[in-house]
């Protein structure tokens, strides 16, 4: 493309507590309309909020895990504007004084790091959901106040992306760090995280930031894509045509597939911020700074290039493992258990374990096979072969028995005794001299025959190495 | 420091209120008195001193996160102009030109 495109994404994260930033209310989703609501979060007069500790500290986790400046003296104020899903006609938010400044997210694109710089991270209360009739001649909109008043995070980023992959890795990095976090379940089809992305284009090579236009309304990364191909599309036309971009902000249609400019009038914008009068301050000292810090796990990113370096996985494979952090824990869990390789138990993990997982819709902490019991079975394996060895792992996920008693119980072990096995190989040949005349006419198959015919007799356990290299040699001195 | 008839258009406009021309100079007039009295507030030096943010002394007040009962749906709907099925029933909302 003519133009460089410059985006910044805002995204909202619903704070994983049970009750609402400034009430006891429940968050729990989907309830009837109206029955989580009090007081407080209905905005009647005199009612005096009181900060949730924990959706506070999940902040503080947020912005120490983002790599932010903690701001030491915190507070909050009122962000006014009328809209019928803000009972107080205000939202408490933070602007003045955010929980954590300057932070930053590193991720990788294609190989190479990138780091994406957060501009801040900040605490508000959500706001209720309104709900329109479905019949378009209805004048009138539903609301439900369940929502108003759950603490929502605001992760504000730098117009640091210059392209539709960077968005999506940048999305998908700082979930994964929420997530392992523990401070929102990020679920995307219940609202728990949204985004807003702000885009411009420019010349290359210009240092000026072209005129931006911000899009709301988007309720999945798909459509965070979607929105952006479509704005690179309209914005580059109209600057083609020498036309203007609109300082604007548009909403994204999901059906239609269009973004469409919203209804503000010029001055919308003057929220009016001032400190909030009913709550108090918030101080944070650097003891609480060091316990949060201890508190934060290692992050995706780190923890996929230690799997890589340490560990000798695939950098694609430790992407895979490392997205969920139950499955990264497993992972580790069988590594310190096992002599065998990492290699090995990642690629049971990747291609068995997950497949299991998927199938039976399961977190692996709730999977039968525990990182004990998966070791056990890799450990195991050459003495059976790896087809049984798939074929016991079936059995482990059926009755939740341990590989070395499934093994025991069918008699599975391999047969690797070359003696033993020359016997049957001789009788093989007596009884079969079809084949072994096609194998001296040079038939390729009839070798896989006749070592068909000793894993019937044999149960499939013979050792398939062994076993071939015995029909070899017995076949070729008869076809002398 | 003193405001214009422009800027009064303007505040009217965010409270959402409609001011007649006589409310207009009214209430321009007495806004300005306002302002005239903080004009003599900043005659005061105040280089050596903090910036108070709040007015009371204590800070980091918290609750712990603990769900408490709601208030029945009767209570919550109760000033509502219209409900229907639980809801409240607010004008048409039209975001989009």
């Amino acid at each position: 493309m003519k133009y460089e495109v410059v985006i910044g994404l805002e995204t909202h994260a619903e704070l994983d507590t049970e009750s609402k930033l400034f009430c006891g209310c429940s968050t729990k989703f989907g309830s009837e309309p109206n029955t989580q609501t009090c007081p407080v979060c209905l905005g009647l007069p005199g009612v005096l909020p009181v900060m949730n500790k924990k959706a506070f500290g999940l902040s503080l986790k947020t912005a120490v895990a983002l790599h932010c400046e903690i701001n030491q003296f915190t507070n909050f104020d009122r962000k006014s504007y009328y809209y019928p899903d803000l009972p107080k006609n205000y939202q408490t938010s933070q602007n003045y004084f955010n929980i954590g400044n300057n932070g930053y997210v590193d991720m990788v694109v294609d190989g190479e790091e990138r780091r994406i710089n957060i501009h801040n991270v900040h605490l508000e209360e959500e706001a209720g959901k309104l709900v329109h009739p479905e019949a378009s001649d209805a004048n009138y909109s539903l609301v439900d106040f369940n929502r108003a008043g759950v603490p929502l995070l605001e992760i504000v980023t730098q117009p640091d992306m210059r392209s539709i992959e960077e968005v999506e890795n940048y999305m998908q990095t700082l979930r994964n760090i929420l997530l392992y976090i523990g401070v929102s379940d990020c679920k995307m089809q219940e609202g728990s995280l949204r985004f807003e992305a702000s885009i411009s284009l420019r010349e290359h090579g210009s240092t000026v930031l072209g005129n931006r236009v911000e899009i709301k309304n988007l309720n999945s990364m798909k459509a965070v894509l979607k929105v952006l191909a479509y704005e690179m599309t309209r914005q580059s036309s109209l600057l083609d045509d020498g036309k203007e971009i609109l300082l604007e902000t548009r909403l994204w249609d999901d059906v239609d597939a269009v973004s469409r400019r919203m209804r503000t009038k010029e001055d919308a914008h003057d929220y009016r911020y001032f400190p909030e009068p009913d709550l108090v301050p918030f101080w944070i000292n650097q003891e609480w700074i060091d316990e949060t810090e201890t508190a934060i796990p290692e992050l995706p990113v780190c923890r996929r290039q230690r799997f890589v370096d340490e560990l000798s996985v695939s950098d694609y494979d430790a992407g895979i493992l490392t997205e969920d952090k139950s499955l990264a824990d497993y992972f580790e869990e069988c590594v310190a258990i096992s002599q065998e390789s990492s290699k090995e138990l990642s690629n049971w993990i990747i291609n068995d374990v997950l497949r299991e997982l998927n199938e039976q819709k399961l977190n692996v902490q709730d999977f039968v096979i525990s990182p004990k019991m998966l070791t056990e079975l890799v450990e195991i394996k050459p003495t059976i072969g790896s087809s049984i060895a798939k074929e016991v792992f079936a059995e482990m996920v059926n009755t939740g028995k341990s590989a070395p008693v499934i093994v025991k119980e069918k008699d599975l072990t391999q047969m690797d005794d070359t003696s033993e096995l020359n016997e049957i190989v001789v009788k093989v040949i007596e009884d079969n001299p079809k084949a072994v005349e096609d194998y001296g006419l040079g038939k390729k198959n009839a070798l896989a025959f006749l070592i068909g015919q000793t894993m019937k007799i044999t149960k499939g356990k013979a050792n398939p190495k062994i076993l071939t290299e015995l029909f070899k040699q017995r076949l070729s001195s008869i076809s002398k | 420091m003193s405001i214009t008839n422009e800027e009064m258009d303007h505040l009217s406009d965010l409270a959402m209120l409609k001011l007649s021309a006589e409310d207009k100079d009214l209430f321009t007039k007495q806004l300005n008195t306002i302002l005239e009295y903080f004009d003599e507030l900043q005659e005061v030096d105040t280089s050596d001193i903090e910036a108070t943010s709040h007015v009371l002394p204590i800070r980091n007040v918290f609750r712990e996160d603990k769900v408490e009962e709601s208030i029945p749906l009767c209570e919550c709907l109760q000033n509502a102009p219209q409900i229907k099925n639980g809801f409240f029933v607010v004008p048409k909302i039209i975001d989009t030109e």
